[in-house]
């Protein structure tokens, strides 16, 4: 089952095209990462899968990006129902300067009028399945901005699951984050895409050999390769693929 | 030798430097041992108390009623009446140029402000004597128009620059990546405005308005020609008031030097200096807690 099916999906900064002819299916319930050198257009096309490319001033896009039978690159699509379907977490952690518990509930805040007992015990799921609960749920009051790097990055994925979406898109989400982080970051990843789609942009191409299930190689907004994470690494078709996994360039 | 001028230069320039430095430090304790000098001996014939709350200001009957209640209410009532029109519209300026007005509209509204910064407070005065004062009397029913409402109107218009602008900065320098975070969650522009964006600024925010509050307060030139100048406490906004800073412009020119109407002028520029300090402090420690 494909969740998001990109058709010559193209997109240009004013002049520059950013973004080339992509034609990709990224399939549900998997983890599936887009790896290329910097300035490659990976972030670029993540980020046109919940339409953030929109805040930047001329920004044009064609072709089509079906997600449940729906190209969302409509004019008439609703933004605030495809991020709520579609959230993103960020490179740098960025939670809002408010407390612990008010980050958790923010969706829900701005989306429905839930009560305070529904509202409590979804920041404690939350919270719970990025695994932060037991270290947290006596400070739930204490600013966000008085966490660790790790728990912030945490923190901004349980508020995103706490709005229930379908899909994560991840932007490069350890790249701030030490070893040690990065690695348990994965570890719950593997967790969350049994009920999520994820779809991750890395720098590091261990760790997208680590923990996808498919892979595409971006370069100059062009997706090069696209395939199973296995094949890629093992056996990558094109020349500039191999060349970029073998660390010829990047 | 070349090594050892460079030195001299060096040390000359950076004594000149610290003697600037210096030098401004100097002249606000020279001018507040001064004041407090002069203004200090009006207690000998009066109680700080019967001074801070007397309720009658007559300095010229015989003997003086040395009472500055009324003046202290009157700049009050008229801060008051300003801060509450400009804070919500300035505050609102401030948003909608920082995040909802296209570039070129930023631009316009931007110089627009500095502009209204650069009237001089006694020309706002005198439009406000010849349009705002008469509109307010028609429009009331009063007997004049020179009221503490007129001057809250026009000293609003006076703290609204700084409002604004402080507020924008405040509000731009919010990192671009708590919007985006809030955008990415779905929550429309203006929840992302209010819920996230306005709590980041809050300490600028704050800070905005104190110091829009404290150039009112100081303000002389408006108030004293369109508030109607009348020491008794006021029991409503309709009513004619007199400031601690037009009294002060007012009558420093007629006082006989040395008399305790003289010293009363200086302890109303004590209690003027005292209030100014404290909300540009309070104003300093929130614009550090932003950083």
């Amino acid at each position: 089952m494909y969740k998001i099916i990109t058709k010559n999906l193209n997109l240009w900064y004013g002049d520059f095209q950013a973004v080339k002819n992509v034609n990709a299916s990224f399939s549900e319930n998997k983890i599936t990462a887009i790896i290329g050198p910097s300035g490659c257009g990976k972030s670029t096309l993540l980020r046109i899968f919940n339409r953030m490319n929109d805040l930047i001033e001329g920004v044009r896009t064609s072709g089509e990006i079906i997600v449940d039978q729906e190209n969302i690159l409509d004019k008439g699509i609703d933004l605030v129902d495809l991020r709520k379907k579609i959230g993103m977490v960020f490179q740098r952690p960025n939670p809002f300067p408010l407390s612990i518990y008010e980050n958790v509930v923010f969706g829900q805040r701005v989306h429905n009028s839930l009560r305070k007992p529904e509202l409590d015990s979804l920041a404690e799921n939350s919270l719970r399945s990025v695994l932060l609960w037991d270290e947290l749920k006596d400070k739930l009051h204490k600013s966000a901005l008085s966490l660790s790097l790790e728990q912030k990055q945490r923190l901004c994925i349980a508020r995103l699951v706490a709005v229930k979406p379908e899909v994560l898109l991840m932007d490069e989400p350890c790249s701030t984050l030490d070893p040690q982080a990065t690695q348990r970051i994965e570890e719950l990843m593997r967790e969350l895409k049994n009920n999520y789609t994820i779809i991750i942009v890395t720098h590091s191409m261990q760790q997208a050999a680590r923990i996808s299930d498919d892979t595409g190689f971006m370069l100059l907004g062009e997706l090069i390769e696209f395939g199973k994470t296995d094949n890629i690494f093992t056996n990558p078709l094109d020349k500039r693929t191999e060349d970029y996994i073998t660390g010829r360039y990047g | 030798m070349q090594l050892n001028m460079r030195k001299v230069k060096e040390f000359i320039v950076e004594k000149l430097i610290l003697i600037c430095g210096l030098a401004s430090i100097f002249f606000v304790i020279l001018i507040f041992i001064f004041l407090a000098k002069e203004g200090i001996s009006v207690f000998k014939s009066v109680s700080p108390f019967k001074f801070l709350f007397g309720k009658s200001w007559y300095p010229i009957s015989e003997p003086p009623q040395l009472g500055i209640l009324p003046l202290i209410l009157g700049s009050l009532l008229v801060t008051l009446g300003a801060a509450i029109i400009s804070v919500p519209i300035g505050i609102a300026c401030a948003v909608y140029i920082a995040e909802v007005a296209p570039q070129k509209v930023k631009e316009i509204l931007k110089s627009g402000i500095e502009l209204l910064a650069a009237i001089p407070s006694v020309v706002l005065g005198f439009i406000g004597m010849v349009t705002l004062v008469p509109w307010v009397k028609s429009v009331f029913h009063l007997p004049t128009g020179l009221t503490a409402l007129s001057g809250s109107i026009m000293l609003a218009f006076m703290a609204m620059p700084t409002i604004v602008s402080i507020a924008e900065d405040a509000l731009y320098s919010v990192p671009k990546n708590y919007k985006e975070g809030a955008l990415a969650l779905g929550a429309t522009h203006w929840q992302t405005i209010y819920r996230v964006l306005l709590p980041a600024a809050s300490s600028g925010i704050v800070a905005a308005v104190m110091l829009g509050i404290g150039r009112v307060i100081g303000e002389t030139m408006a108030v004293m020609m369109i508030t109607g100048n009348s020491a008794v406490i006021p029991n409503t906004i309709l009513q004619p008031v007199r400031t601690l800073t037009a009294t002060i412009a007012a009558e420093m020119g007629e006082v006989v030097v040395g008399s305790e109407h003289y010293f009363a002028l200086f302890a109303i520029g004590i209690v003027l200096f005292v209030i100014s300090f404290a909300i540009n402090v309070t104003a300093d420690l929130f614009l550090h807690k932003r950083k």
